[in-house]
């Protein structure tokens, strides 16, 4: 799969996240952690579909804006009890620049 | 690093240096010991190295539950709470069916009766209670049991196969149970108790007759005031002789009469014990390595055989053992509940009265309802109801918050009114609705979902239900119901909500806690806090965050720092997020007031952005809903409106009436009062969100009276209620003062409302603060010192200084203006 370079570590914010547009119209989510780790998922809770991308993070989770389900950014699962999971992609920083492969 | 400064957050310690992990031993695997493992396991699941005995050859089990069991209610299989494979996924090693009959205290190991021996650096006892057996002729004839384990419970099941007569010996919660059970097994029971009431521990004479009443109508048998001399038979026990000489016919006798605390391997250690074992409030025993809980301790001369208490001491005991070192615990009220079916009885504290306390009785003996609630101080310190328990969790909260009832007297022998309660249908007797009625119309739970989780997961607390359900835990008016539904389904000694609430999961303090900290040593940015306080996540969670952040903000203007991405996404993007990611916008309206300019460029925008739907609100503005989240600073500049805050909590509106400049019937210029305030208080961030009406006559048709402030126009002046409501439960607001001038309004009110942002919680509206604190708090230092309204009034106007609008000046709000775009490749 193709890697695509989609913006600089610091434009997104520390415990926040970016909204990637992918050219076939899907929605990801690219979220930075404390410790400047990156993660990206679809920005679409399993539960309702909310935008996680808009979520509070902490630690290595998002908590949903719209009902507060807590996801892992490590494996995009619900934190019990709550059930489901959502789409993962491989996101790396090459010398500052966010690499992700939609 | 991190440790040499604060060496609670390096649990790891122990191990760390050695590479290997310190032992724990649990010895007992009860309800007490298994949850301290519990507890345990959620604050440091790799802390130790846990090895739990058990002298029984099961699984921790729900021993509140045996009775339903008995009663054929439920099988042995439903009250598992642990299975073996719970303590192999969790790494535990597990000893059943091992009695530890030694622990040597200098070497620091246990033996069992079958040799295995274990090293511990730890020690838990949770060796539970013996049930007491009368020193009396006969009680070793076969047929003779204690009604306490797994194991009694098969064999009264089987008696009650082959045999007619049963006699139980204890007329108390257990003894009644059993009876209960016995008889609907088809055995003729009768109860022999030795007090002149049943359950002289945890009811009043009335309610006892009340009971006794209803459990001969079932077919039991009773002889009160009454001495066992001896039981009689040759094998199997036949009879059983009263020291009046009496003798009843018996095949079965359980013994019911009470319990003493397991201490016999704790004394043959040597450690302290006094009834119990004896332990300080972090759980433990005189040997500091050596913790216990449970039935089996004694703290501050008391001994607790209910389930609330215990969980309380393991959570405390798993903090200590966590390293954490925070948690104390400083005794428990104790309540009952009678798990016999038909039967509704609660009661809680002490309600037998005596010296300086207060009676409440209400008594209807043809309906069968009897309820008492004793006062003292103005505080609720008992209750025992019998027939109509349908309160009994909300008394039991005010008894454990031990707050004042002085202002709620009149009515707190009717409970807590459903009135203005919405999403249930008005249901309010949980035990009356069908398993299919909807109890959380919020999340649209039922009581046959509730129960069936509470079964199937081992549930107690309303927490836990929350978690699993979803029920109760988003508008929360379904609280009282569903806490009726655990009592009826776990049993009645459930825990209700603790009495210190932390903040979330990240912590143990207390929302008063961190605001103190914050004040009283200047912390000014999130991180202090959590370092201060010793939070135990690395950066806090979406529920502590947003607390601490306003809380800088409120406690220190000007100083602390805002942090965005510590607030929710409504107050980030300054607009209100929708189910579909779309956002509403809400301009500002002075006073619900607008004009043509102003609807002109409402009606450009809607076009220009293709807004799909456009709704008036409830506090006199106009929404735009569906606002793409790219087009919101657009939208914001064409607008040329400031924001409405509708987003935020904080001012939300001021809704006013027309007012005496139109009105016929008005007496005060209500709009232009409404006007000042709202321009005098926009942009004021709050615990929770705050709307404010402004009325011209008594006639009220801007609905003051269910707002956080109400402000009402009478000839000769204004009067000011506070702490309204109109939401999931309508609260009238309260009358604080009346006064002449608008300055005076603005003054007042502003003071009000300065008080709420300095000692409110988060999240907490003006109704439940004002609850909590008291309105004669409130009168206390808005209305009788002058001085300190005004520095109240002034503080607010210092922190509002200079505040931007986030639509017009979003690099001076802090707006981190890229969430707008989204990235493209």
């Amino acid at each position: 799969m193709k890697r695509v370079r989609i913006c600089k570590l610091e434009d997104i914010p520390r415990l926040g996240a970016r909204r990637y547009q992918h050219t076939d119209g899907k929605t990801i989510a690219i979220f930075r952690s404390a410790a400047d780790k990156v993660f990206a998922l679809r920005d679409r809770c399993p539960h309702k579909g909310g935008p996680l991308s808009q979520g509070i993070v902490f630690g290595e989770s998002v908590a949903c804006p719209l009902h507060n389900w807590c996801i892992d950014l490590n494996s995009g699962s619900a934190a019990a009890p709550d059930e489901g999971c959502v789409e993962r992609f491989a996101v790396e920083v090459v010398e500052g620049v966010v690499e992700l492969q939609p | 690093m991190d440790g040499g400064k604060n060496p609670g957050r390096t649990p790891n310690q122990e191990g760390a240096n050695t590479g290997v992990r310190p032992k724990l031993v649990v010895v007992g695997n009860g309800m007490a010991g298994v949850r301290a493992v519990e507890e345990l396991l959620k604050l440091s699941p790799d802390l130790y190295e846990i090895t739990v005995f058990g002298a029984e050859p099961h699984p921790n089990y729900n021993r509140i539950l045996l009775s339903p069991v008995l009663a054929g209610e439920q099988t042995l299989q439903d009250i598992v709470l642990n299975s073996v494979d719970w303590y192999r996924a969790n790494g535990i090693r597990l000893h059943l069916g091992k009695k530890v009959r030694k622990i040597d205290r200098v070497a620091r190991e246990v033996v069992a009766d079958d040799g295995t021996r274990e090293r511990y650096d730890r020690l838990l006892l949770a060796t539970g209670s013996n049930p007491f057996i009368l020193p009396i002729p006969g009680v070793d004839l076969d047929g003779v049991l204690t009604y306490r384990d797994i194991h009694d419970t098969p064999r009264m099941i089987e008696a009650a196969g082959h045999y007619r007569d049963a006699v139980v010996i204890g007329g108390g919660l257990l003894g009644l149970e059993a009876a209960n059970g016995l008889k609907l097994r088809g055995m003729n029971v009768t109860v022999v108790h030795l007090m002149p009431w049943l359950m002289e521990r945890q009811l009043d004479r009335t309610a006892a007759r009340l009971l006794q009443k209803t459990l001969e109508a079932k077919g039991l048998n009773f002889r009160l005031e009454a001495h066992t001399e001896s039981l009689l038979g040759d094998a199997r026990v036949k009879a059983v002789r009263l020291k009046s000489g009496e003798e009843i016919p018996a095949q079965l006798v359980v013994m019911a009469v009470g319990i003493r605390p397991n201490t016999e391997l704790a004394q043959s250690a040597g450690l302290h014990c006094n009834r119990g074992i004896v332990v300080n409030d972090t759980m433990q025993t005189f040997d500091p390595r050596v913790y216990a809980v449970g039935e089996c301790v004694s703290h501050r001369g008391t001994a607790y055989g209910l389930v609330a208490p215990l969980f309380e001491m393991a959570k405390v005991c798993a903090n200590h053992l966590a390293h954490y070192g925070i948690g104390r615990y400083a005794g428990s009220v104790p309540s009952t509940k009678l798990k016999v079916t038909g039967v509704d009885l609660f009661s809680a504290g002490d309600f037998t009265g005596g010296e300086g306390t207060e009676d409440i009785v209400l008594a209807d003996p043809g309906a069968g309802v009897y309820k008492k609630l004793v006062i003292k101080d103005d505080k609720l310190v008992g209750a025992v109801m019998y027939g109509d328990t349908v309160d009994g969790a909300w008394y039991f909260k005010l008894l454990r918050e031990g707050r004042s009832v002085a202002g709620i007297r009149d009515k707190l022998m009717f409970g807590e009114s459903s009135l203005g309660d919405a999403g249930h249908l008005g249901q309010n007797k949980a035990a009356g609705m069908a398993a299919e009625a909807e109890v959380c119309g919020c999340n649209g739970v039922c009581k046959g979902a509730i129960v069936k989780a509470i079964k199937d997961k081992g549930l107690f607390t309303l927490e836990e239900v929350r978690k699993h359900t979803k029920a109760s835990s988003s508008c929360g008016s379904c609280t009282g119901l569903v806490e009726q539904i655990l009592m009826f389904t776990a049993g009645g000694d459930y825990s209700t909500a603790p009495k210190r609430k932390a903040v979330c999961a990240c912590t143990d303090r207390t929302h008063q806690e961190v605001r103190d900290a914050i004040r009283e040593h200047q912390l000014l940015s999130i991180a202090s806090v959590r370092d201060f306080l010793e939070w135990r996540s690395p950066d806090g969670c979406a529920t502590c965050r947003p607390a601490i952040n306003y809380y800088l903000l409120s406690t220190w203007p000007h100083r602390a720092k805002d942090d965005p991405q510590s607030r929710f996404i409504n107050e980030r993007s300054h607009a209100n997020i929708q189910k579909d990611g779309t956002y509403s916008v809400v301009p500002r309206m002075w006073g619900g007031e607008t004009n043509a300019a102003e609807l002109r460029r409402i009606a450009d925008v809607v076009d220009k952005y293709a807004i799909p739907t456009v709704k008036v609100t409830g506090g006199q503005r106009i929404d735009l809903l569906g606002v793409k989240k790219e087009d919101l600073p657009a939208v914001w500049k064409d607008l040329d409106m400031p924001s409405g805050h509708a987003y935020a909590k904080a001012l939300r509106t001021v809704k006013t009436c027309v007012g005496s400049e139109w009105c016929r019937f008005g007496t005060q210029d209500s709009t232009r009062m409404g006007r000042e305030l709202e321009q005098a208080l926009w942009r004021m961030y709050a615990p929770h969100k705050v709307k404010l009406a402004v009325s011209g006559c008594p006639r009220n048709c801007a609905e003051s009276g269910i707002k956080d402030v109400g402000v009402i126009g009478v000839d000769s002046g204004w009067e000011i209620y506070v702490a309204g409501n109109g939401g999931i439960k309508t609260e009238v607001a309260q009358f604080l003062c009346k006064v002449a001038t608008h300055e005076e309004v603005l003054e007042y009110a502003g003071a009000f409302l300065q008080l709420y942002r300095e000692e409110g919680f988060y999240l907490e509206r003006t109704v439940h603060f004002v609850a909590r604190v008291g309105l004669d708090h409130v009168k206390k230092r808005v209305l009788d010192d002058a001085g300190e309204r005004r520095d109240l009034w002034e503080r607010l106007q210092f922190a509002l200084d200079g505040e931007p609008d986030p639509w017009h000046d979003p690099a001076k709000a802090g707006i981190d203006l890229r969430q707008f775009e989204a990235v493209r490749a």
